[in-house]
């Protein structure tokens, strides 16, 4: 059976967070009544003119800086023509052949271009299910229309869902760490579209493509690609063709269907904005997009490795910034030593926060690089430093308290856990015997006697070198 | 004041005013008056009064004026000629209108054009044609045809109109009255209903080439709301020349020979020796490209008006037709009962021109023409001053002559267009009779020499001595 390999490239629409809209100097909109972020402008009123945003062209060369793009330092607009009441004029003012940047790369994919934009209008279907389809009548909302976007293009160097998923993470860190953008899929200010094909492994030439629409969610982007491609694959085994068209993703069915095919694909009429100048980039615009970029997730996972963290954790720090950010403010101060804290955070923390900021719990940074210390100066064992760190995430405080206050103290060096030991060798005589002949997996209820014995509280390195000496093993 | 103030130019009206000789509401009164009682169909809209915080303290004194009506004036129709727009009153004003008022021109009326400015006879608007006032059985001109008519008649001192491909010089010289359309950028944009955005420009229709200078002079400025707009140089200057010693003047042989009128012709060499009487040098030149001018013009701008025109939806203002059938046959209704002949042709026209597969063979093709014809200027201007044409091809022609004739219709701006592609300043005056009709001469000159352009045409002015009693209503 042929094995295929996908190939995909990824659309992605970011709603960039200036502080008023792409052609207008309406403020933009967080949830305001209908239609009151508007003006002559943004509404397409006869006689009004766009005028670009400033700050929109800043962010989008810093995100070209980001990206490793080439800038131009001519684009220009271009406007995309169709007729829907989400677009007032009647076309979108878009980029074409002349984008504000050019190739990149970030991480190990590149990328073909990005350009600026404005955002549609929102319509509210009323009546109905509130979906389009059903709905009685619908209105239009234009406090969204003209918000800035940047289209980001991805050349087809995605090869699964996994790895989508993955680099789109690595995306929305990037952006956040720009400060360019709320970057949040669920609240449409990141939206992800993707090209996927597959080809036989091996092969070079692309095959043909279906476009994968608005997931609106990382988990649902990594189960749409997922679902196309093994429709794909398919379709290709039972002798079919994959067939150029637009599809869409129903995340509660899993279910595919098809938007619209090549023939039905819309003629936008491309033609440069008339109403606008070109955009011109200057030493100046560069200086100050220069001066503007902080330390993205390349530079800090160095950076980080630098410190003697594995190159695992390193990437898993400088990916999640807030994670990263974490765990520098706990490096700063407490003398933990970096790869258990990176171990910490990305290990213990991360299984109790999910994909919540770190900063948001009543967790202190300082906390957790003193119990880490805790654990390594043998004050605490391991298995009570998680109890510690689920008493810190949810109601913040002390480690050393916290460890006084519930007896959660490991034991000290002499009498007390030499006679445990004692004790529960004599108790699994069996397992003694095993470890006396070299078996030093047999240790394992040695261990859980003493274990519960002390309520967690002795260390098991030590009970394991105590066993060994005792056992003379 | 015992004559008749409107038989005073605008600047004669504004000495008046300043000697204390003429008060500002009885010269609004006599203007209103007349408007009010037009019988040439010049008007879409006249005030009852001049506005109670009018700012006649400025420098235009008080002195009204009638204002094409794609402009938009706040609460005041402003409809473009077009029944899609039928009452539409905006809640801003244009910017070129804004600082006629701020400098004390009052606004005095709303005047008749054709549809969206497509047209040169006027006879386009859905609120009916205007009548010369030379002889009514024929047209103004257009598509400013009403501001041409107004002036002419005296039912207005002055008027804003806009020029696209002629609209403000060829019904200057139909009705006998000064047109100036200033170099593209010289003039705001904002709030000029568009017609096709890279041609556009307003300029004054005047009775004189002083009046002309004195309405440029505040109309031009750079303006933060449209970045298209780069004002003028330098300030422009109410001119005082009286000879043309020096003055190259270039005769394009394309322009001024085939196609043109034996009466408009004769008129035309009668005033090139008037001009060398004077001083100036007259001999032929040559603008190679010219003859494509007007092809490349009727791509340019359907395929820019398709676009602009797409806003006029039925969705925000303006018509809505309705009959239950849903969205797209709501757009469809509306347009189809919303625009004219003409405009739908051109929508038609240029949605094609820009269609996906056409686009280099037509639109990409005239804007390669385009910058071939403003070479042709460039070189030209190296060796003359200016280049003078006839501003028409013919005079004032029949009501009704040319509308089911869509090619001579275009015809009219065979002059005329090549100045519009270009961008460049021209100037149409009055320079005498042929069949008792008002025939126009165009003094063309480089990019922003607007002042030195005034002058010259100043001195032919005086020399020409034009009688425009025939035109007073």
């Amino acid at each position: 059976m042929t094995d295929f390999e996908p190939v995909i490239g990824l659309e992605i629409h970011v709603q960039l967070s200036t502080a008023t809209k792409m052609f207008c100097g309406c403020a933009l909109s967080f949830g305001e009544p209908p239609n009151t972020r508007t003006c002559p402008r943004c509404l397409a009123l006869p006689g009004a003119l766009p005028l670009p945003n400033a700050q929109a062209v800043h962010f989008g060369l810093m995100i070209g800086m980001a990206l490793e793009c080439e800038l131009a330092p001519r684009s220009i607009f271009h406007r995309k023509s169709y007729f829907y009441p989400d677009s007032p004029k009647g076309y979108q003012i878009s980029q074409y052949d002349e984008p504000l940047c050019g190739a990149g790369r970030l991480g190990d994919v590149r990328i073909h271009r990005v350009h600026l934009e404005e955002d549609a209008a929102k319509l509210v279907h009323a009546g109905g299910s509130g979906r389009i389809h059903g709905s009685l009548t619908s209105v239009v909302d234009f406090n969204r229309g003209g918000t800035p976007l940047v289209e980001i293009v991805s050349e087809p160097d995605v090869r699964s869902a996994e790895h989508a998923r993955e680099w789109l993470t690595l995306l929305r860190t990037t952006l956040r760490r720009l400060g360019v953008s709320d970057v949040n899929m669920e609240e449409g200010s990141l939206r992800c579209d993707a090209n996927v094909s597959i080809r036989p492994r091996g092969a070079t030439e692309l095959g043909t493509k279906t476009e994968l629409k608005n997931m609106n969610s990382f988990r649902f982007l990594e189960r749409g690609i997922r679902a196309e491609v093994a429709r794909q694959e398919e379709l290709v085994r039972s002798g079919g063709n994959v067939v150029q068209e637009t599809l869409h993703f129903d995340p509660a069915s899993g279910a595919i269907s098809s938007l619209r095919s090549k023939e039905e694909a819309q003629d936008y009429r491309y033609f440069p904005e008339p109403d606008l100048v070109p955009v011109l980039i200057t030493d100046a615009m560069l200086a100050a997009a220069r001066a503007d970029m902080p330390e993205l997730p390349a530079a800090r996972q160095e950076r980080l490795e630098a410190l003697g963290l594995t190159a695992d954790s390193a990437r898993q720090l400088a990916w999640r910034a807030e994670l990263g950010d974490f765990f520098e403010a706990a490096l700063a101060g407490n003398g933990a030593e970096p790869q258990p804290l990176a171990n910490w955070v990305t290990g213990e923390l991360v299984r109790r926060i999910g994909d919540d900021d770190p900063a948001v719990t009543p967790l202190a940074p300082a906390a957790l690089a003193k119990l880490v210390h805790m654990v390594a100066a043998k004050a605490v064992s391991t298995g009570n430093a998680r109890v510690v760190l689920d008493r810190l995430v949810a109601e913040g405080g002390d480690p050393e308290a916290i460890v006084a206050r519930e007896g959660l103290g490991a034991l000290g060096d002499g009498g007390e856990l030499d006679g445990l030991v004692d004790a529960a060798l004599a108790a699994h005589a069996d397992a003694a015997e095993r470890i006396r002949q070299g078996n030093a997996k047999a240790i394992g209820p040695i261990i859980g006697h003493v274990m519960r014995e002390t309520q967690g509280r002795a260390d098991g390195g030590e009970v394991t070198r105590l066993v060994h000496e005792k056992l003379g093993a | 004041m015992s004559t008749d103030p409107t038989t005073l130019s605008a600047g004669g009206a504004i000495a008046a005013v300043r000697a204390g000789e003429l008060g500002r509401a009885e010269l609004f009164g006599a203007y209103r008056a007349r408007a009010a009682a037009d019988e040439l169909n010049a008007f879409t809209w006249v005030a009852e009064a001049p506005p109670a915080d009018d700012a006649g303290d400025g420098p235009l004194a008080g002195v009204p004026i009638a204002v094409k009506d794609l402009f938009c004036t706040e609460g005041v129709p402003s409809q473009a000629g077009s029944r899609i727009l039928e009452g539409y009153r905006p809640p801003y004003t244009a910017t070129a209108v804004a600082r006629l008022q701020a400098a004390g021109a009052p606004l005095l009326a709303k005047t008749n054009q054709d549809e969206f400015a497509m047209g040169s006879s006027n006879e386009n608007s859905a609120f009916g044609p205007v009548l010369n006032p030379w002889d009514r059985t024929r047209v103004p001109g257009g598509s400013s045809g009403g501001s041409a008519a107004a002036v002419a008649a005296g039912h207005a001192p002055w008027a804003l109109g806009t020029d696209t491909g002629g609209s403000i010089r060829q019904p200057a010289a139909l009705c006998g009255i000064v047109g100036l359309k200033p170099t593209y950028g010289a003039v705001s944009r904002y709030g000029m209903i568009a017609f096709a955005s890279s041609l556009d420009q307003a300029g004054p229709l005047t009775r004189t080439v002083a009046d002309a200078a004195l309405l440029l002079h505040h109309l031009a400025g750079r303006d933060d709301g449209d970045t298209t707009s780069v004002g003028l140089p330098e300030p422009v200057i109410v001119p005082t020349a009286e000879r043309l010693d020096g003055i190259r003047l270039g005769v394009p042989e394309e322009l001024s020979g085939e196609g043109i009128e034996p009466g408009v012709l004769e008129v035309f060499r009668a005033t090139l020796a008037l001009a060398e009487e004077l001083g100036a040098t007259v001999a032929p030149c040559r603008l190679p490209h010219a003859p494509y001018a007007l092809s490349a013009y009727y791509v340019l701008n359907p395929a820019e008006a398709s676009s602009n025109l797409a806003r006029f939806d039925g969705v925000r203002y303006g018509l809505r037709v309705e009959n239950g059938g849903g969205l797209t046959d709501m757009y469809t209704r509306t347009r189809h009962d919303g625009f004219g002949t003409e405009v739908k042709r051109r929508i038609m026209l240029g949605t094609f021109a820009l269609s996906s597969g056409y686009y280099d063979a037509y639109y990409g093709r005239a804007q390669q023409v385009r910058t071939k014809i403003a070479e042709d200027f460039r070189s030209a201007f190296a060796h003359f001053d200016f280049v003078v044409t006839p501003t028409s091809p013919t005079v004032a022609f029949a009501l009704g002559a040319k509308v089911d004739d869509p090619l001579a219709m275009y015809l009219n701006d065979f002059c005329s267009v090549p100045m519009s592609l270009a961008g460049i300043p021209a100037i149409s005056i009055p320079n005498g009779l042929s069949e008792d009709l008002p025939v126009g001469l165009q003094l063309a000159g480089p990019a922003f020499s607007e002042n030195r352009i005034l002058d010259a045409a100043h001195a032919l002015e005086a020399a020409i001595a034009f009688d425009g009693s025939g035109g007073r209503a």
